[in-house]
């Protein structure tokens, strides 16, 4: 694997079979991307609904769009289209690929790691909270369904105002049984935070915490501003404990040491590191709303 | 002007008149065939006794095969078997890895500038003991040029240091099941699947539109066709780029371009929508010699590869099963895009779960759009079981075998992929014909040599590399064999109408045979040699290529 560097574009792979909503997804980032630059790979421009005004030029391979994201084709080959984009300047911050609907994202992912200047950021599977459970016992489908979801960081588990909340709960724990190793998270319409689908870039200055900070139906964000030295390990622990729907935080305190210490959190998973200079205390919480309780 | 043949014999496989002695031809159209008093009295004519000596057949119709195979000429031949190249020279099959680093260094040094790339193809380790051929070996043939041979699959390329320095691989650390690694913690110079050969491939001369053929490739593969008799051939997998098809139109259109060419527009990264829309849009520019407006659909990958999809009980190695290349929902959207537009629709189905899928997702398609005559192909369809067959038959389906695998990878497939009891009955062609399917049998050039009587020799005698008879109840006889290369392929693309017999009416495209395959050992089927073609009416010599 490459090791990750500064100047490696962070690449999220989305996956998941057709109609589980990947294109509304990257749609949504588009919206969302505040400043972000991104670049979409997907398979073919076929569906991609793109609001005209947003679009600044267009060929046959390379949309153009406002804000510096742009949307390529990627066809046949996505290992040429990646290594095109690697020339390209400015360099856009973030890469998303839209996996194709049968594509396992595990290889995709395979690609990514012998790639110069590329490094993986994630790989976030949509399904549709209402066709799962008979996709996946689909004779042609489920063993793909099935590796599809075991290669994911992130299911984003969509469409869940479609179904109640008992169904809800049994393709909830068909997932976590299946693909043990993703975090779960719930959304209408794909509807996630930036922060959340793209895990690399939700960096923020703590200055400007809360007009970063997107407001995302179905998600609650907290800004927590914390004036003495904690304990990091502790004080990370806790915040797990106290938000059971949390998804994600970030944040910088200053630790008990006096060092600056970034925490991080990931569904329950919680990762400390020394803080970059010059970063102010301070975390932001983003959790779920409105989760049936399970 | 009307030109009468005369031949040593005509078959002609029309059944009102099997064979003939004389053939008359006006502008390039079939005016008849029969006894020189049948077809005198057309009018002034001229005599041309070229022929007086040969078997004149109907063209063959090689209904899979790929343009790409006149551009990899450019490159060392580096195969197993012996295969002629578009000139006509015999290159002898390589029988060892030296004798493969030996073939390449003689290329070598042709070359003056040191860092021109040195690319080879068709390399088939299989045939000897599966001996690997590492960077170190590649850069005693030059470590100044990037070199790449790329295997006979298409799918695994050996590379030099110098080419996987070139395409940032030369560096320890990598971590991908497609690039195994040496002692050294540096690739071994394998590179094992697409996206793994794309960064180097680019390098050693295999670039990322490999499917597409440029000109000379194009008239190279022209000059291959004559030379087995072809006079219709299918591009199976072509992008049809505004560029390419002006391209393909210039050069086939050409005086002396010797075939009709029909490129199917490949589905890869259109949306169905896309896909129906372009085919049909290109159906407009179609010529004499140039094809155009079918669609080609590839559902799964290969068997020796092991990404073949399987039914139970899957891969007789026990591989986990291979992968879709096209989502179910997308191939049921292609087959009612095309159906309602009249478009034809060939599918690529290698494992008998691909070949299920189509058939289902057809039948489906059917009950909402009766189309009568559509024609829809399975291309491959290996694995196809009795049930398989029958149902295609009840759906009105062609296909088109890939006969040429018995012989090169029959043992494979009977001793490691499918095992015994299924390598018998693959490429069922005897099956296929009891059931009334209409049938064409295939090399998919590059992947195996452009040769339809090799073809037909594949099927006829089902014999593996080894020498074994492999599923002899799916041997065929030769006249049905040579329907199937000629008659039987055309209706696989809708055009038996105007090619794939001699009769009234038709373009007078004819294979110059030098023997008569009826009447030869069908064990020497392969070996009649071509004279040439007639395609269109105007005559091609092997000889002045
Ligand atoms: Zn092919």
């Amino acid at each position: 694997m490459n090791t990750p560097d500064k100047t490696d574009q962070p690449i999220t792979i989305i996956g998941g079979y057709l109609g589980a909503g990947k294109t509304t997804l990257v749609n949504h980032l588009l919206r969302n991307a505040n400043g972000l630059k991104l670049a979409i790979l997907v398979n073919e421009f076929g569906e991609l609904p793109i609001d005209a005004d947003l679009i600044e030029a267009e060929d046959d391979n390379l949309i153009s769009l406002a804000g510096g994201c742009i949307c390529c084709s990627y066809g046949n080959d996505m290992v040429a289209a990646l290594m095109e984009l690697s020339q390209m300047h400015p360099k856009p911050d973030h890469v998303v690929v839209e996996a194709s609907g049968v594509a396992i994202p595990g290889s995709i992912a395979g690609s990514v790691s012998f790639l110069d200047g590329f490094s993986l950021d994630g790989i976030l599977t949509l399904v549709d909270a209402y066709t799962l459970l008979e996709k996946a016992s689909d004779t042609y489908l489920s063993d793909t369904i099935l590796r599809q979801l075991s290669d994911s960081n992130i299911i984003l588990l969509n469409k869940v105002d479609l179904i109640g909340a008992p169904a809800l709960e049994e393709v909830q724990n068909w997932i976590a049984e299946h693909a043990p190793q993703a975090q779960i998270i719930q959304t209408q319409n794909a509807k996630v935070p930036l922060a959340v689908a793209l895990q690399r870039h939700d960096s923020f200055s703590t200055e400007h915490a809360s007009s970063q900070v997107q407001h995302i139906e179905g998600f609650e964000t907290e800004f927590l501003s914390i004036e003495k030295p904690v304990d990091a390990y502790s004080y990370g622990t806790k915040l797990i404990a106290k938000h059971p729907h949390l998804v994600r935080a970030k944040g910088f305190v200053r630790d008990v040491s006096g060092m600056m210490k970034t925490i991080q959190i990931v569904g329950k998973r919680l990762d400390i590191h020394d803080a970059p200079q010059g970063v102010k205390q301070g975390i932001v919480l983003i959790s779920q709303k409105n989760i049936p309780s399970m | 002007m009307i030109k009468i043949f005369k031949a040593k014999k005509i078959l002609t496989m029309n059944p009102a008149q099997p064979e003939a002695e004389y053939v008359a031809v006006r502008y390039g159209t079939i005016l008849g065939a029969g006894s020189l008093d049948a077809l005198k009295g057309w009018g002034e004519h001229e005599i041309d006794e070229t022929f007086a000596d040969k078997v004149i057949m109907p063209g063959f119709v090689e209904g899979h095969a790929h343009t790409m195979e006149g551009t990899l000429w450019r490159h060392v031949y580096c195969g197993y078997f012996d295969r002629m190249d578009p000139d006509g020279k015999i290159w002898p099959g390589i029988k060892s890895k030296e004798g493969v680093l030996e073939r390449l260094k003689e290329a070598e040094q042709q070359l003056d500038d040191p860092d021109t790339p040195l690319p080879g193809w068709q390399l088939d380790p299989i045939y000897f003991d599966n001996v690997r051929i590492t960077r170190q070996d590649l850069d005693e043939v030059s470590s100044t040029r990037p070199i790449g041979v790329l295997h006979a699959s298409g799918h695994i390329m050996n590379v030099n240091s110098k080419a996987l320095e070139l395409g940032g691989f030369l560096k320890p650390g990598l971590n991908h099941p497609g690039i195994p690694l040496g002692k050294d913690g540096l690739p071994e110079g394998e590179l094992r699947g697409p996206d793994v050969m794309t960064p180097v491939g680019i390098h050693v001369g295999f670039g990322r539109d490999m499917l597409d053929c440029d000109e000379r490739g194009l008239r190279d593969f022209g000059k291959l066709c004559v030379r087995a008799g072809v006079t219709t051939v299918t591009d199976l997998a072509a992008r049809l780029q505004e560029d390419s098809v002006d391209m393909m139109l210039r050069i086939t259109g050409e005086d002396r371009f010797p075939a009709c060419v029909v490129p199917l527009r490949f589905f890869h990264g259109l949306t169905p929508k896309e896909l129906v829309d372009h085919a049909e849009s290109l159906l407009g520019q179609s010529t004499q010699r140039l094809r155009l407006g079918r669609i080609k659909i590839v559902s799964d990958g290969s068997i020796q590869g092991f990404t073949a999809r399987m039914r139970a009980p899957g891969y007789y190695n026990g591989a986990p099963n291979g992968l879709w290349y096209v989502a179910p929902d997308q191939m049921a959207e292609i087959y009612d895009l095309a159906l309602e537009r009249g478009l034809q629709v060939h599918t690529h189905t290698n494992g008998d779960e691909a070949t299920q899928l189509a058939i289902e997702t057809l039948e489906n398609a059917l009950k909402k759009h009766p189309v009568p005559n559509h024609r829809f192909t399975l291309q491959h369809c290996q694995l196809a079981d009795a049930a398989q067959l029958r149902r295609m038959a009840g759906l009105g389906m062609c296909v088109n075998f890939f006969s040429n695998h018995t012989f090169y990878w029959g043992d494979e497939h009977y001793r490691l992929t499918v095992g015994p009891e299924r390598a018998e009955r693959m490429n069922a062609c005897a099956s296929a014909l009891e059931n009334g399917i209409p049938m064409a049998i295939h090399s998919d050039a590059p992947i195996t040599p452009l040769g339809p009587l090799f073809t037909a020799w594949c099927a006829v005698n089902r014999i593996t590399a080894s020498g074994r008879v492999q599923g002899a109840h799916e041997r065929i006889s030769v006249e049905d064999a040579l329907r199937t290369i000629t008659l039987g392929a055309a209706y696989t693309l809708k055009m038996d109408g105007e090619v794939g017999s001699i009769e009234a009416g038709k373009r007078a495209d004819f294979a110059i045979l030098e023997d008569d395959p009826t009447t030869v050992d069908p064990m020497a089927l392969k070996d009649v040699p071509v004279w040439g073609t007639v395609q269109g009416g105007r005559i091609f010599s092997t000889a002045d290529l």
